[in-house]
């Protein structure tokens, strides 16, 4: 597959038979399951996402079908609800992060100039905790028993006495499970990018795309816990008679609330994070320039990702808190939108400067602009108590948050897959396809939401199964639900572009957009080492740069070729000035094995088998202490001795 | 019409403070086949829903100015910045931060000052001696209780026309949302705790309100009605609520009666002045005025009123009430019973 067959000046033909040695893993099926190859669970990741988008879309497509028309049977309530639940859930923690992760794992080493993620086998073991924990929740539809208490279940609904049956404990076990994939994924980006970036890449040369990333990570890490918290309490109180959200007993149903938005609103920003990064990314190869205000970029980064734990009470501006609460609340909620203004307007100056090359990433990148504009207008909106409080849990709000997360996240991540899918499969897609599709999905989107806005405003609420026809609403519904059907076939049409091109594509090089960072320097698809040479980084667009090329070139270095083990570079934290060789893992079946007994430990729970839960428990223990048992290696190779 | 069945005409619809806008409201209307029962937000009938209003039409024209200079800027990078075009290296720092951080900071704080004015505007409830209506959701209905009144009725909330109203908001089981779109913004009603908001009706007529928090499988059929009068007309209504109900006047009735009492009903409705005293299902008192049927399920004619006794769960599935045995030859003294009952 590889289209660099000949041997590129300053490395040894030796080098490259050594690193083949080193690297390559076997096709087999033992190889297929113990795969550390942070491509290929890059690759895993973004399949078995879009393997979820599709069910969770078909999920909005029948909801679509039965509010096309008032008063309709397509659906009783009791599988409407469980429908749009999953819908939502799906949505945000089955395919939007873990989309965005995919996209991570694959490209973040290539990015920084590293050949793995730092830790191959956390990334193998947090893919197989995330396919595991989709399964487990999807699997629970078919019995009826999914989760049916919108994605945000409130208490005191979520509770036994209100809610019996396995649902909600599906929920809040298939949470917890999948956050353990989220956590250590979130772990490995950010350890990666501060310890594995090739030498000279200080941090003013790291891609936007891993700032992106990096700080949604962080955010992960300090989000996550709250809702695992919620989600634990939840279970306590479903199985164990505590009484945390359950007024009867002296708990307090609004405790979930605020443990779950103080998740769940920096969690809007962990979803388009990344898809603003892959937008900074996409940029310079079609605007044939740099983005323009680098460090006012990086800035807005680091500044949503902080202030994005400040205002999770814009989400309960209609509970009744005192109103001193709610304008501190209010003043954060409307300053986020600040950071977004700067990066929307140095991408627009970047379009304006550079010169425009208009294929189907960019494409989709205008649809991002036009979109998540619209939607950030609303979203600021709603950072005002008294318009807050009359239209949230209307249709005004869903149409917000579609216009944000489809226009923030979807567009970017559509944009990505035409990108990268030339790195990522070696093959070119077909334009004319992409085309239609951007148009396809571009006008459907706005088809489906747009109307939202008015409905929701005429006083439809959020989450209603069926609604009666002397209301104002049929024409708006049915338009949406017209334009549903319209975005599924532009979405559909991107798949088939991706199946024609990875069966029909013509070959696309290394290099077809002449892109500017360093994943354009490898091959397509990249070889399992990903660099021969690790390439000393002398500017923020290292592939546009001749220093950093000849630096891989006539100007290797036996430091950055590696070839005698399967070996990657640390630097440091800031200045990234190379520490030591590491040695990186071979592959292992353990994290799969791991992520299977945890797999029976959360099945366990949820069906009360306790005693096997137990046992899970002790073959989890058991296996992470095979796990970590040190190996006996000469010190030297673990670089205790240098 | 059939469910809003209107207590007194509409108000005729308050034109002039859209006029800048009657272009673009007139094709949005269309598009949404809005006819004069939607409960629109955009036609606000009262003082909080009006203020809000205001607030959303400032912040309409805002972001249309604002986008229509985002997607200025785009269309010319779209026209001029193809082809040939050179490309050129330079940061225009002060460009990005002046339009991305500058402008809107001070739009930002223009807009947070407005709205935090609107906000202590809602905030402004009533005086501590005005008239107090208690609402306690049910799943999935509204008990609505009068301060120093006995009875009590259902999805149905009198006021007095142009008096700020308190309503205080209570649940008896889980989340839900108190919105009266033409007159009020929500106020979420909170398990274990009351919350308060207050309703202030221009004009007489009928609004409808509905349940805007998810509360389970009925959530969808949760609405309500707040019927705005002339004062003497609420008068009487409270007068009424302390009265028994009106007591059977025909044979059919009286036997209609008899099968309520005696039967299942009495289990979990009551009617003042009657045996029946339960507590489950709402009041039944003047079930024969009321709007609908469950709650805005269905229009409440004797059709609907017979279909709903007999297996309310083919109109509302999942609903409290079961399927009611009811002899085919009692129900439509059943149903003359309760229609009676004004």
């Amino acid at each position: 597959m590889s289209t660099t067959t000949s041997t590129p000046p300053g490395i040894g033909r030796d080098d490259l038979a050594r690193l083949a040695e080193h690297w390559d893993e076997p096709r087999s099926l033992r190889a297929w399951f113990t795969t550390v190859d942070h491509k290929k669970i890059g690759r895993r990741y973004l399949v078995t996402a879009a393997f979820f988008f599709v069910l969770a879309g078909l999920s909005a497509l029948v909801m679509r079908t039965q509010l096309a028309r008032p008063e309709s049977g397509v659906l009783s309530p009791q599988e409407y609800n469980q429908l749009f639940t999953m819908h939502g859930t799906a949505m945000i923690f089955l395919f939007a992060t873990p989309m965005l992760f995919g996209f991570g794992n694959f490209l973040v080493p290539l990015m920084i100039g590293s050949r793995d993620m730092a830790f191959p086998r956390l990334n193998a073991f947090g893919y197989w905790v995330f396919l595991f924990a989709g399964l487990f929740m999807w699997a629970s539809l078919p019995f009826g028993a999914a989760p049916n208490n919108g994605w945000f279940a409130y208490a005191p609904l979520n509770q036994d006495q209100h809610n019996p049956g396995l649902h909600m404990d599906v929920y809040a076990l298939g949470l917890l499970f999948l956050g353990i994939s989220t956590t250590s994924g979130a772990i490995n980006f950010i350890v990666t990018a501060l310890k594995l970036r090739a030498p000279g890449m200080s941090l003013n040369r790291v891609p936007l795309f891993v700032w992106a990333i990096v700080a949604t990570a962080f955010m992960v890490v300090f989000a996550l816990p709250a809702l695992n918290t919620d989600n634990a309490l939840l279970f306590l109180d479903r199985r164990f008679d505590t009484h945390f959200f359950d007024p009867g007993g002296g708990g307090n149903v609004l405790l979930w609330q605020h443990l779950f938005w103080i998740f769940g609103h920096p969690d809007v920003y962990i979803i388009v994070m990344p898809g603003l990064g892959i937008v900074s990314a996409v940029l310079p190869a079609f605007t044939r320039r740099g983005v323009v205000g680098y460090p006012l970029i990086v800035l807005a980064i680091v500044a949503i990702s902080i202030v994005s734990f400040g205002v999770w009470v814009h989400h309960m501006f209609a509970t009744g808190l005192p109103q001193l609460s709610y304008s501190f609340f209010s003043a954060a909620s409307t300053i986020i939108t600040i950071p977004s203004g700067i990066q929307i307007f140095a991408w627009l100056a970047t379009m304006m400067l550079g010169r425009l090359v208009l294929r189907t990433p960019l494409l989709f990148v205008i649809g991002f602009i036009v979109t998540f504009v619209l939607g950030g207008f609303t979203g600021a909106m709603f950072a005002l108590t008294a318009f807050d409080q009359q239209v949230t849990d209307s249709y005004f709000v869903v149409a917000h948050f579609h216009y944000v997360l489809l226009g923030g996240a979807l567009f970017p991540i559509l944009a990505g897959i035409y990108f990268w899918l030339p790195k990522i499969t070696g093959r070119m897609y077909h334009e004319g396809l992409g085309r239609w599709a951007f148009w396809l999905v571009f006008t459907g989107m706005h088809v489906t939401f747009f109307p939202m806005h008015l409905y929701g405003l005429f006083g439809m609420p959020r989450r209603v199964y069926t609604y009666r026809s002397d209301l104002g609403w049929d024409v708006g519904n049915l338009i949406s639900s017209i334009g549903s059907y319209v975005l599924a076939l532009g979405l559909l049409l991107v798949l088939i572009g991706v199946v024609h091109a990875i069966r029909r594509g013509r070959p696309a090089g290394p290099d077809p957009w002449a892109g500017d960072s360093l994943e354009w320097s490898a091959a397509s698809p990249p070889e399992a080492y990903n660099f021969p040479v690790i390439p000393r980084v002398h500017s923020l667009h290292p592939t546009w740069d001749e220093r950093t090329a000849e630096s891989t070139t006539t100007g290797a270095t036996k430091d950055r070729i590696l070839s005698e083990g399967k070996r990657t570079l640390f630097t440091s934290e800031l200045d990234a000035r190379p520490e030591r060789a590491a040695q990186m893992p071979e592959p292992s079946f353990k994290p799969l094995v791991l992520a299977g007994v945890l797999l029976v430990f959360f099945t366990a729970l949820l069906l009360g088998a306790y005693p096997v839960a137990v046992a899970a428990v002790l073959a989890v223990a058991a296996t992470i202490a095979a796990w970590l048992w040190p190996p006996r290696r000469p010190d030297e190779e673990i670089g205790i001795a240098s | 019409m059939e469910t809003t069945a209107q207590t007194s005409s509409r108000p005729a619809r308050r034109q002039r403070r859209f006029r800048p806008v009657l272009p673009l409201l007139s094709v949005l209307l269309l598009l949404a086949g809005c006819s004069g029962e939607s409960p629109s937000a955009l036609n606000p009938q009262g003082a909080g829903a009006a203020r809000v209003n205001g607030l959303w039409w400032l912040l309409f024209w805002i972001s249309v100015a604002v986008f229509a200079e985002v997607m200025a800027l785009l269309a010319w990078a779209l026209v001029f910045r193809r082809g040939g075009a050179r490309v050129r290296h330079g940061q225009p720092v002060r460009f990005v931060t002046v339009a991305g951080a500058g402008l809107p900071f001070i739009i930002l704080v223009a807009v947070y000052g407005v709205g935090l004015r609107d906000l202590a505007a809602l905030g402004a409830g009533p005086g501590r001696d005005a008239l107090t209506v208690e609402v306690i959701g049910h799943q999935w209905w509204w008990e609505v209780r009068y301060a120093g009144r006995s009875g009590a009725t259902a999805n149905e909330i009198h006021i007095p026309v142009g008096e700020r109203v308190k309503v205080r908001l209570r649940t008896n089981d889980v989340l839900h949302s108190f919105w009266v779109p033409q007159l009020m913004p929500k106020t979420d009603l909170i398990s274990g705790e009351t919350r308060e908001t207050w309703l202030e009706a221009r004009q007489a007529g009928s609004y409808r309100g509905q349940c805007a928090e998810y509360c389970g499988t009925q959530h969808a059929h949760m609405a309500f009605l707040v019927v705005a009068q002339p004062r003497a007309d609420f008068d009487a209504f409270l007068d009424r609520l302390d009265a028994p109900a009106r007591a059977p006047q025909t044979d059919a009735e009286r036997r209609g009666q008899q099968t309520f009492v005696q039967g299942t009903c009495a289990a979990c409705h009551s009617i003042r002045g009657t045996g029946a005293q339960g507590r489950v299902g709402p009041d039944l008192s003047n079930v024969g005025s009321r709007w609908s049927i469950g709650a805005g399920a269905v229009p409440n004619d004797a059709g609907h009123l017979g279909g709903w006794i007999a297996n309310s769960q083919t109109v509302k599935p999942g609903n409290a009430m079961p399927p009611q045995p009811v002899d085919a030859a009692r129900l439509p003294d059943l149903i003359a019973y309760l229609r009676s009952l004004e």
